[in-house]
């Protein structure tokens, strides 16, 4: 297997003279036209929320109540608000977008690491017992999240790691779900008589899996890191049980609380938009940015 | 023990002898696995087992403004657990939603897979990325930007002057558009991606029998996606069982949610008591029947798929 990057099946093969009838324009107008009608229905349902968003970011406290939310009202002032936004309360807005970015960065980082050389090792290496280990690992797959915190919250508290930074960051750096997809992944991509001639050239067992299968493993690598990193970035019971300091809170956590006082301050609540519009982009950008790989990283997942 | 690696090695290689240790490359499977290894146990098996241990204890109180102690109190929380009426309702409420809401967004995430997969549309690329631009968006904001739209004061939709989407009759069913909302576009490119990966030669037979599109996609396609559709209802199972952050995101903007209108927020309102021993008790309970239904589901379709 090459990799699980297939072809796109395109409807440009439709015309040769000598195929049979079925594939030449086999689909009417009404099916074509009741396919694209449904499509651009369902574009629209998933996109105008975000658009209202766009939208209703770039108003005033006065125009958001005053004008339809579906169009820009002058003054335009999308980008005025961002920056009252990050100026706001020293800056808080900024903190939790700093936070949430190296709580996202630095957990997915060392968690695809070692998810990708765990997942590796059960794919690669032959011992007792591996099967138990995997699906042990895999077990955790099902754990619910919320039933990991209270107990860590408890084990935490007694060794003082509550409302610190290392609460929200250690639990995070676990993925089995990523040492799922990693072993799927080493096993097809990674060709065996490769590893061997690196090894009968002297190279280290670690040698070879950071010079080789790290970069056959690319599009895994890539699709456990985003996933990984959406789960952390979008992180909202963990860090509301570990944390009590406003400093120290996500982006999630902190948007919710302002959210839940916009009845005693009102001007909450267009920071509330602004905020919200500004913690979607990152992950918006990552993953139009990164679709090339992440999209070959899923279809692994799903051939098993 | 002969593994593929060593006939592998010896095709290629046939002159290098090799002691025959009991396990290969031992340091280089403990130092893979370890990291990883060191952290699951920490941070999932202990809490596990820790949140077991709780359960089984109690706080105990001298009268009423005694010290508290804490003792051994056998499965008194269980049974606790087993006579709430709220954690039931919780329960309840969470699989009604998932018995219409779940179906209802892995339907849509299949038909989307199909037509994006098949040759009837154009524009596919645009398509795929607007259904799937949901999932970037947490729940906590999800909700919030939900709760603003849902409410007529800034609602662009004139709908929301007439019906109240937040009173207790359908906040459930907002949620779940919510849900669906955000989730729709990841379950649709899980199923995808299984699609994509089918080879087209496979086509090509029921092409020539004049199978239609319709047909193709109903016999040959989606039996061959079914395991990517059970991945999904899993996935769905676990999610909706395990419902927070948007119900506890409306319940600060509507009175129609409870404290306890979820068995995870059951388990969180009752931690912040606080009482820790029920509060595991809870969350045990809630794992239990996470992993029995997942269980049964996997059990089910597996004999569906293979009968």
């Amino acid at each position: 297997m090459s990799g699980p990057t297939t072809t796109v099946p395109t409807g440009t093969d439709t015309g040769g003279p000598n195929r049979p009838s079925s594939t030449g324009p086999r689909e009417n107008k009404l099916s074509v036209l009741l396919a694209t009608g449904g499509l651009v229905v369902a574009a629209l349902y998933f996109l105008i929320p975000i658009w209202w968003l766009v939208v209703a970011s770039s108003k005033s406290q006065a125009t958001l109540v005053t004008t339809g939310g579906l169009w820009f009202a002058s003054p335009f002032q999308l980008f005025s608000n961002v920056s009252d936004l990050f100026a706001f309360r020293d800056s808080l807005y900024l903190r939790w977008l700093a936070n949430s970015v190296g709580y996202a960065l630095l957990g997915a980082g060392f968690g695809t690491l070692f998810a990708v050389m765990a997942g590796y090792a059960l794919a690669k290496y032959f011992f007792r017992g591996r099967e138990v280990v995997f699906n042990l690992i895999l077990g955790g797959v099902l754990v619910p999240a919320t039933a990991l915190a209270l107990p860590l919250f408890l084990m935490f508290s007694q060794v003082g790691l509550v409302n610190t930074y290392w609460a929200v960051f250690l639990p995070s750096l676990v993925s089995p779900f990523g040492v799922y997809l990693a072993r799927i992944y080493a096993a097809a991509s990674v060709p065996e008589p490769l590893l061997e001639a690196a090894r009968l050239d002297g190279a280290s067992e670690f040698r070879a899996f950071f010079v080789i299968a790290l970069r056959l493993m690319k599009p895994a690598l890539v699709t456990i890191f985003l996933f990984q990193f959406v789960v952390i970035w979008n992180n909202f019971f963990l860090p509301l049980v570990m944390l009590s300091d406003q400093r120290l809170f996500p982006i999630t956590l902190g948007l919710y609380t302002w959210n839940s006082s916009i009845n005693q301050a009102p001007e909450l609540r267009l920071f509330v938009i602004v905020g919200s519009l500004v913690s979607i982009l990152p992950l918006l950008i990552a993953f139009l940015g990164l679709q090339r790989f992440w999209q070959s990283g899923l279809s692994a997942g799903g051939v098993k | 023990m002969t593994t593929p690696a060593t006939a592998l090695a010896s095709e290629i290689a046939p002159v290098v002898t090799r002691k025959r240790d009991p396990i290969k490359h031992k340091g280089a499977i403990i130092g893979f696995l370890a990291p990883f290894v060191v952290l699951f146990i920490l941070f999932y098996a202990i809490p596990v087992l820790y949140a077991l241990y709780q359960s089984f204890f109690k706080t105990q109180r001298q009268g009423t403004f005694g010290a508290a102690t804490t003792v051994f109190g056998g499965f008194e929380q269980y049974q606790r657990v087993f006579s709430s009426s709220e954690f039931w309702t919780s329960i309840g409420r969470v699989l009604v939603l998932f018995i219409v809401q779940v179906p209802i967004m892995l339907g849509l995430a299949l038909v989307f897979a199909l037509l994006l997969d098949s040759t009837v549309v154009k524009g596919k690329k645009f398509f795929r990325l607007a259904i799937f631009a949901p999932y970037a968006v947490p729940g906590v904001i999800a909700a919030i930007m939900w709760g603003f739209l849902y409410v007529p004061s800034l609602s662009p939709f004139s709908i929301t002057q007439d019906v109240d989407f937040l009173g207790s009759g359908l906040v459930l069913w907002a949620i779940a558009n919510v849900i669906t909302w955000v989730f729709c576009g990841y379950n649709m490119l899980i199923i995808f991606s299984a699609l994509q990966a089918i080879p087209l030669e496979i086509y090509e037979a029921a092409r020539t029998d004049g199978a239609g599109q319709f047909r193709i996609a109903w016999s040959i396609k989606i039996p061959i996606v079914l395991p990517a559709i059970i991945l999904t209802f899993v996935f769905s199972i676990i999610g909706t069982l395990q419902l927070f952050n948007e119900p506890q995101v409306f319940r600060t903007i509507t009175s129609s949610v409870s404290s306890t209108y979820t068995p995870n927020m059951v388990v969180y309102s009752t931690s912040i008591v606080p009482n820790y021993n029920l509060s595991a008790a809870y969350s045990v309970v809630l794992a239990l029947s996470t992993f029995v239904l997942s269980f049964i589901f996997l059990k089910v379709t597996q004999k569906r798929a293979f009968a």
